[in-house]
């Protein structure tokens, strides 16, 4: 999946903001048929955001879908309305361990099946909500191939801890820093939960800039004014940037060389140094960063 | 009526019965390139007896005095916007004396004056020409309940007939914010301040007699700034109100929130970047709402983060381009029309914001009008079409909801002309096959940017090499009307009777661009 | 597939910019009330959309009125196709 730093939450039952999609600017959007739709309107929101699923050109925008928990009674009759549909993937809400994972992934994998859809087509991110679920991270980032990001819903959590969500976020950072690793460790994606004050783009920056810090993937949006906020903490700092440019040389050189070692700036340099270069690069290819003429 | 063709494929009437004849459009410079002078109408001269006050007790006797008559054309200016009381004010004074049958040549007619349809029912007037119509007036006139056509002229195209002769004044009526007993006028201070004059001030100096109408008289001289001078003016009315002032200059038009306009003036500002035009010294002309002014916050955050110093502002001006001059973004600011009171106050305060008249601005037959020298202008549409072509007259069902403005002249005078859209609004796709009514010809606009692509006029190969190599997402203009059809459906064309014209639309040069038809 | 026939009367969306307010009730035949800005500019539009969504649901008749303010085919349809959904069913929940 191409590189995704932001995602904007677009309420199902929003046609107005669902049709002009593309032109926020998001690498990808959440439609969400959860939390943003009233209960009466939950058969409407489905029937939008299938429609615009299969009628709309959603060109290079990523495209997911955050499905009703699975102890509703909606749960069903979105994964079969929606599967078919081919979304990038779906988000399930307050997975708490690798079982509610398996569960979705069995369902899903039925309806492809009857859908001629290959098998696995359809993603899952799976969100981080509850104590237990941060428990078991890992093991939902895990569960099954499906998987393909992880992500923390800071509302949810905070109120499941009991606890206050502040603007500082201290109490989320065992959170953070345990769901971002345990990503890493199981190879998925990890995007961070909303920023809801709209109105203060410095707080989004800060706090950007400190969970893209501890290795966040990606951010979610609940407003398209946050959009370019979050690129802005993404961007690859100039020297970094360099200093990857770098680091690809010399390993691109060693390789040629045979040789097993690879020295920047006199320093050795091993494999995870290298990825995390190459992923700079692509980052900085995004920002439109020349490489020639350093 | 004898019609032709135009170069355009547009039907023209060749005569309109009660107004004169016409030559069909044929190029935007086609009348241009000739050196020399050629004849227009004469100044008008007066032989009144000396006088220390021209103040006289009404308006009644201020129109007795100017030997008004019936099938005579009488003028207002629009600078008092949606809070003008002067217009419906003396209006209903000429109907009241009897009057019929008049011309109103306003420069323009402002929102609020649906009373001007009771006018036109009730015979005083059966004449119109202006820069725009809408609302009921509008409703009225695409419903053919006025027996000769509306004839709508930019600004431009405005100054050049009256310079001309083809608009004859008789009487001007012009509000006067401020005024002495001699009739020294300025519209930028005063109870009812609206800032520039621009489009009074050449009615003032070809009208056989002016009217003017003040609820601000001042002693005498009035000073320092003298919009329109004494010599030009026949008598002074005081009135206890021009207006509301509130409505004459309105808090100044903030930056548009709306992600889609957004966009639409990001991409808008790239493509200024991409073209090269953003040099010091260059000059630039924006809108007044949406993303056609929300460029404007995009190039000034450019302009002073590279330092960049612009030669001159134009317009149309609002408060946002007050602010750029204040900031030292540009040299000057050349002002024919002011909409809030930002404007107002930098007009009287900065000697650099500099007060222009409608011939100055864009008139194409003088020595120069300053549209010419335009690096820039972005400019709004209500629909496009494949060969570039402008409307911002009619609606999708053809009813006359639209102003000519400066819209033709800023777009043949400016080096970059780039007319922003979103690519549908309200359902309705923006971009069709053939406007339903062209203002602006395509020849003239050089780039059409939507939310969903820019489309580089083909005529213009340097800009879209430009823009591609500059990466900005270029759109061929006719696959994107198809990717919107696919979205909305394909709407019907307006319906019309084309056995009656509701208005012809002039090209500033005086040629005739298309014709409005009545609704079926 | 079965024909639909309608239950109830029943409607689904909103009167906000861009959306559409799709009531359908039963009756007959099928009959279309548009209304709108756009009522005249999409009016054949909005009837072969109509007749098409009715075609696929072997609808067998249905009084339809849609109160359009700019909404896109996409979410007409949508709208259309949840009212439909809403008169066919027992309960106003699922």
């Amino acid at each position: 999946m191409k590189l995704c730093r932001s995602m904007l939450y677009i309420p199902g039952d929003s046609p107005g903001m669902i049709q002009h999609a593309p032109v926020f600017g998001a690498d990808s959007i959440l439609l969400d048929l959860e939390d943003a739709v009233a209960l009466t309107e939950k058969d409407a929101a489905r029937k939008m955001v299938a429609c615009y699923l299969q009628d709309y050109d959603f060109k290079d925008l990523i495209v997911t879908v955050r499905v009703n928990g699975a102890d509703t009674e909606f749960f069903d009759y979105d994964l079969k309305e929606i599967i078919p549909c081919s979304p990038a993937a779906i988000r399930i809400p307050k997975c708490n361990g690798p079982a509610d994972v398996l569960a979705a992934d069995k369902k899903i994998e039925e309806i492809e099946k009857a859908n001629s859809i290959p098998v696995g087509k359809v993603k899952i991110h799976a969100m981080i909500e509850t104590a237990v679920g941060v428990e078991n991270a890992f093991f939902i980032a895990s569960a099954c191939p499906r998987v393909q990001a992880l992500t923390l819903g800071g509302q949810d959590l905070t109120a499941d801890m009991g606890v206050q969500k502040t603007k500082e976020g201290w109490e989320l950072f065992y959170a953070r820093s345990r769901v971002v690793v345990a990503a890493r460790a199981a190879c998925v994606d990890v995007y961070d939960t909303v920023w809801a004050d709209i109105s203060d783009k410095e707080g989004l920056l800060k706090e950007c800039r400190s969970i893209v810090g501890l290795g966040f993937t990606g951010k979610a949006a609940i407003h398209p004014d946050q959009i370019e906020t979050i690129h802005q903490a993404f961007m690859p700092d100039e020297k970094e940037f360099r200093k990857a440019i770098r680091i690809m040389e010399a390993a691109e050189n060693a390789k040629k060389e045979g040789k097993g070692v690879i020295s920047v700036d006199g320093k050795m340099v091993d494999a995870p140094v290298v990825a995390r270069a190459r992923h700079l690069l692509e980052l900085a290819d995004l920002y439109g960063f020349e490489r020639s003429g350093s | 009526m004898d019609m032709t063709l135009n170069s355009l494929g547009r039907k023209v009437p060749l005569e309109l019965p009660g107004v004169g004849s016409f030559a069909p459009y044929k190029s935007p410079f086609a009348m241009l390139g000739q050196p020399g002078a050629f004849a227009g109408t004469q100044m008008q001269l007066r032989r009144p007896a000396p006088a220390r006050s021209k103040v006289i007790e009404n308006i009644e006797k201020a129109v007795e005095l100017s030997g008004l008559k019936d099938g005579m054309t009488i003028s207002f200016h629009h600078h008092l916007r949606n809070g003008d009381a002067v217009i419906p004010m003396v209006l209903d004074i000429l109907r009241k004396m009897g009057f019929k049958g008049l011309t109103l040549a306003p420069s323009s007619i402002p929102d609020a004056h649906d009373c001007i349809a009771d006018y036109i029912r009730s015979g005083l007037i059966n004449r119109l020409y202006t820069s725009g119509v809408r609302g009921e007036l509008g409703k009225l006139l695409s419903g053919g309940e006025l027996e000769i056509p509306v004839v709508i002229r930019s600004h431009g195209g405005r100054a050049r007939a009256i310079e001309e002769g083809s608009i004859s004044i008789d009487v001007a009526f012009l509000a006067a914010p401020a005024c002495d007993p001699l009739g020294n006028i300025t519209g930028s201070t005063g109870p009812s301040a609206c800032g520039s004059l621009g489009y009074a001030i050449t009615d003032a100096g070809y009208a056989r007699n002016v009217v003017a109408i003040t609820d601000n008289l001042v002693e005498y001289p009035l000073n320092p700034r003298i919009s329109i001078p004494q010599y030009l003016v026949d008598s002074i009315v005081c009135v206890q109100s021009l207006g509301d002032p509130k409505k004459i200059a309105t808090g100044a038009a903030r930056i548009t929130r709306n992600p889609v306009d957004l966009k639409i003036a990001k991409d808008s500002f790239r493509l200024m970047k991409a073209s090269g035009i953003l040099e010091p010294g260059f000059s630039f002309q924006m809108g007044v709402g949406g993303a056609s002014l929300a460029v404007a916050k995009y190039l000034g955050e450019y302009m002073k983060g590279k330092g960049l110093r612009g030669s001159f502002g134009l317009g149309g001006v609002g408060g946002y381009m007050a602010g750029m001059l204040e900031e030292g973004l540009f040299d000057a600011v050349f002002d024919v029309q002011s909409f809030d009171s930002t404007v107002t106050s930098s007009m009287q305060e900065n000697p650099k914001h500099i007060e222009i008249d409608a011939s100055w601005y864009a008139s194409p037959f003088n020595a120069g009008c300053i549209v010419n020298n335009l690096d820039c202008v972005i400019l709004a549409a209500l629909e496009v079409d494949t060969d570039f072509n402008v409307n911002v007259l009619t609606g999708h069902d053809g009813v006359l909801r639209g102003a000519s403005g400066g819209h033709q002249d800023t777009a043949a005078g400016a080096k970059l002309s780039i007319v922003v859209a979103p690519s549908f609004r309200g359902g309705v796709p923006s971009i069709k096959d053939k406007v339903t009514t062209v203002t602006t010809p395509g020849e003239t606009v050089d780039a059409i940017v939507t939310e969903r692509g820019i489309c580089i006029n083909p005529r213009r190969e340097d800009l879209l090499e430009s823009a591609l190599k500059s990466g900005l997402p270029v759109a061929d203009i006719t696959a994107l009307k198809k990717e919107v059809e696919k979205l909305t459906g394909i709407p019907r064309p307006a319906e019309f009777n084309y056995d009656k014209v509701a208005a012809v639309v002039e090209y500033r040069d005086g040629t005739l661009i298309d014709t409005v038809y009545c609704r079926k | 597939m079965g024909i639909l026939i309608l239950l109830k009367t029943a409607s689904a969306g909103t009167l906000e910019s861009s959306d559409c307010l799709v009531t359908v009730s039963p009756a007959e035949k099928l009959k279309l009330e548009y209304k709108g800005a756009n009522s005249e500019v999409f009016a054949e539009r909005t009837m072969a959309l109509v007749e098409n969504v009715s075609k696929r649901y072997s609808l067998s008749g249905a009084e339809i009125s849609i109160q359009d303010q700019g909404a896109l085919e996409i979410t007409i349809k949508a709208r259309l196709e949840t009212a439909l959904m809403r008169a066919v069913k027992g309960v106003t929940k699922e």
